[in-house]
């Protein structure tokens, strides 16, 4: 559409200036989709009118994130990304910097709000079948946004350069050199060092500032893009588009998300600062759960910390990868066999179960195969503790494809999945606290329980949920 | 132009051919940058050989050396300390170092003391699970981890154990015995790391 053919924009909400405000809004508008962006994605995006509680986490996230990106520039400002003067630049924004610790607290304490926050944000989707058919690409954006938010606390945690900092960078980049064959030559790439050095600090930073931000931002859009497309989802999981006004064309069901969405989000940013600023303010360091206190002291390459575990939203990844012991892999074989075997007489598809058996086979011989003459092709239990933890964190993007359900909603779910997501949050739960503890055998025979629990959420699902007892759906959300 | 007919079969192999060329130089783009992550000349120049000074270390003592931006440990070993290598042979994965000898344990420490002289441990002190650095743990005591310990090395981050030789315990996550570095005697009671013990 040509500038001058399209409809001139009608203030009517500036008083004196509604002529002036017209006039600006039009001239902008003919040159850049403005309205069309307000109303698709604002005025007149229609989301179910029966969000609840669970609903909040998704604007929170966005406002943590802006929250993020301010505090890290101006942290930017004074921070030194040198093995040499990180940690003292790190206390001076603290003593000396001018309000220095209120944005260094803010950021640490933001950091730790945004996995709370993310964490809740992935329970509502899965309690409500949000990566359902058809979210998957909404699910599957959001799993990425998940991954980047990872890697972007794992590079920012490297950055005070202290004890923490240094031990917690120099285990998780080990665990790339257990990889097999290609293992040690990544692990120096990414440190670009023998060890974790100043080559290490100066690109996490470059990661930690533009790389990662640039992609989380994009991946967000999408993840945006993506839900605005589908629509959202809602507690009952039901599609509010199948019942339409038919003067109106607009979901009966449905409410504009602004204004009611944008006031009830504001409400939801005003309770979360209260929270967060009770954390800032009283316990910032959260008695060592967000701020570790090995990490006051100064990065020592000779000298790991007596104690050390990740932050605590790393810890059930983390505990997942303690699990896997030399004794554990004889549980971890016979796992995988018998889920081979429950593909063999429960799929039809031949092909399905010729390829499960041999993927099962494989991954058996490499677990346990025997030692011959000093040699065995069986790789180390520390190779498979990585991989179960790498697919700990990525299995959650074949969730839309595990959930076999009739319904999406746990409202109208059986039992079975009930019991089966109550399950998983207390393995998820106990893991993580797991993790931030050190070992003993106890702990590790729990570990190992809890991880098996973990993975059955998962790898079950297809079975439990066409097999549970779920109640019809409603043609209309309950409200 | 626009009543002739299109020639689909060129237009097709012009795209393909135009995808493949930018590709290929896409892809050869992507090497230098990948390069320059790869330690610098500097980072390389620094691993030269260190020198250590273990005069003046007592029985049952350790000190610890900085090679490469390492621990290196030097312990000195009692007869007591050197009778409980001989007793944790059952207990350890491996107890004759044979696994990845090359890259472990040089050909003149490949004993039961994994050591030159027995006295004398020489080991780099990390962990050979996920890189963490080892708590010595000398005394032959009941411990939480282990009721029967003879005395050895504790990784705080996993729980892996070690014995007097830096040889690992079995069922433990660390895979491998802690590396023993190059290294010789300068005289009796001086030890260079970085540089192999000639004619042994």
């Amino acid at each position: 559409m040509a500038a001058a053919e399209k409809q001139p924009v009608a203030v009517t909400w500036a008083g004196p200036l509604n002529g002036v405000m017209s006039g600006a809004l039009t001239w902008v508008d003919q040159r850049f989709p403005l309205m069309s962006l307000w109303r698709d994605h604002l005025a007149e995006y229609y989301a179910p009118k029966n969000f609840n509680f669970w609903y909040y986490f998704g604007s929170l996230a966005m406002f943590v994130l802006v929250l993020q990106i301010v505090t890290g520039i101006f942290l930017t400002m004074h921070y030194k990304p040198d093995a040499a003067q990180a940690f003292a630049s790190v206390e001076y924004i603290m003593r000396d910097v001018p309000g220095g610790w209120l944005i260094r607290y803010l950021h640490s304490t933001g950091a730790s709000f945004f996995f709370i926050v993310v964490y809740l944000h992935m329970f509502r989707g899965l309690m409500y079948g949000s990566y359902r058919k058809p979210r998957e690409l909404v699910w599957i954006v959001g799993m990425a946004i998940y991954l980047c938010l990872m890697a972007e606390a794992f590079f920012g945690y490297l950055l005070p350069w202290g004890q923490m900092s240094y031990w917690g960078a120099q285990v998780i980049i080990n665990l790339f050199d257990a990889i097999p064959w290609v293992g040690p030559t990544l692990a120096i790439w990414i440190r670009g060092d023998y060890v974790v050095a100043d080559a290490t600090l100066n690109r996490f930073f470059a990661f930690h500032v533009i790389a990662i931000p640039l992609l989380l931002v994009g991946l967000v859009a999408a993840h945006i893009m993506a839900l605005h497309e589908v629509g959202s989802n809602n507690p009952d999981g039901v599609e509010i588009k199948k019942v339409k006004d038919p003067r109106t064309g607009h979901p009966v069901d449905g409410i504009p998300f602004h204004p009611y969405y944008t006031v009830k989000d504001t409400l939801g940013v005003v309770v979360f600062l209260i929270v967060f600023c009770a954390v800032l303010f009283f316990m910032p360091e959260f008695g060592g759960y967000f701020l570790e206190y090995n990490n006051f002291i100064p990065a020592d390459p000779l000298k790991t910390p007596a104690h050390i575990a990740p932050v605590w939203y790393f810890t059930p990844f983390y505990s997942i990868l303690r699990a896997v012991t030399e004794d554990f892999m004889i549980v971890l074989s016979a796992g995988v066999a018998l889920y081979v075997l429950l593909i063999w007489f429960t799929v039809k598809d031949i092909r399905v179960r010729i390829a499960a058996a041999g993927a099962g086979l494989i991954s058996i011989v490499f677990m346990i195969a025997p030692t011959v003459n000093g040699v065995s092709i069986a790789l180390d239990p520390k190779v498979w503790g990585v991989a179960l933890m790498g697919v700990g964190t990525l299995i959650y993007f074949l969730l839309p494809w595990l959930d076999r359900s009739p319904v999406k909603s746990i409202r109208y779910k059986g039992p079975i999945a009930k019991v089966a997501l109550t399950l998983f949050v207390i393995s998820f739960v106990v893991l993580g606290y797991l993790g931030t503890l050190s070992v003993t055998e106890g702990r590790t025979l729990l570990a190992q329980i809890f991880t098996i629990v973990y993975f059955a959420f998962f790898l079950l699902m297809p079975w439990y949920t066409r097999m549970d007892r779920t109640r019809p759906e409603p043609q209309r959300v309950t409200g | 132009m626009a009543d002739k007919e299109l020639d689909q079969g060129k237009r097709r192999f012009l795209v393909a051919a135009t995808s493949v060329a930018g590709g290929i130089a896409g892809a050869a783009t992507a090497v230098p940058f990948v390069a320059s992550m790869l330690p610098s000349e500097r980072a390389r120049a620094a691993g030269a050989p260190v020198e250590a000074d273990i005069g003046n270390l007592a029985p049952g003592e350790m000190t610890r050396v900085e090679w490469r931006g390492k621990p290196v440990w030097i312990v000195r070993r009692t007869p007591q300390m050197l009778e409980s290598v001989k007793q944790d042979d059952g207990k350890v994965a491996d107890p004759k170092s044979e696994r990845k000898p090359d890259e472990l344990t040089p050909s003149y420490a490949r004993n039961e003391f994994r050591s030159i002289k027995p006295e004398y441990l020489v080991v780099v002190g990390i962990c050979t699970h996920l890189g963490c650095s080892p708590v010595d743990k000398f005394k032959a005591q009941p411990e939480p981890f282990d009721a029967g310990w003879n005395g050895g090395f504790y990784c705080p981050c996993h729980g892996s154990l070690f014995d007097l030789a830096g040889r690992v315990y079995k069922n433990k996550p660390a895979p491998d015995n802690l590396a023993v570095p190059p290294h010789s005697y300068l005289s009796e009671s001086r030890i260079v790391i970085g540089v192999d013990q000639k004619g042994a």
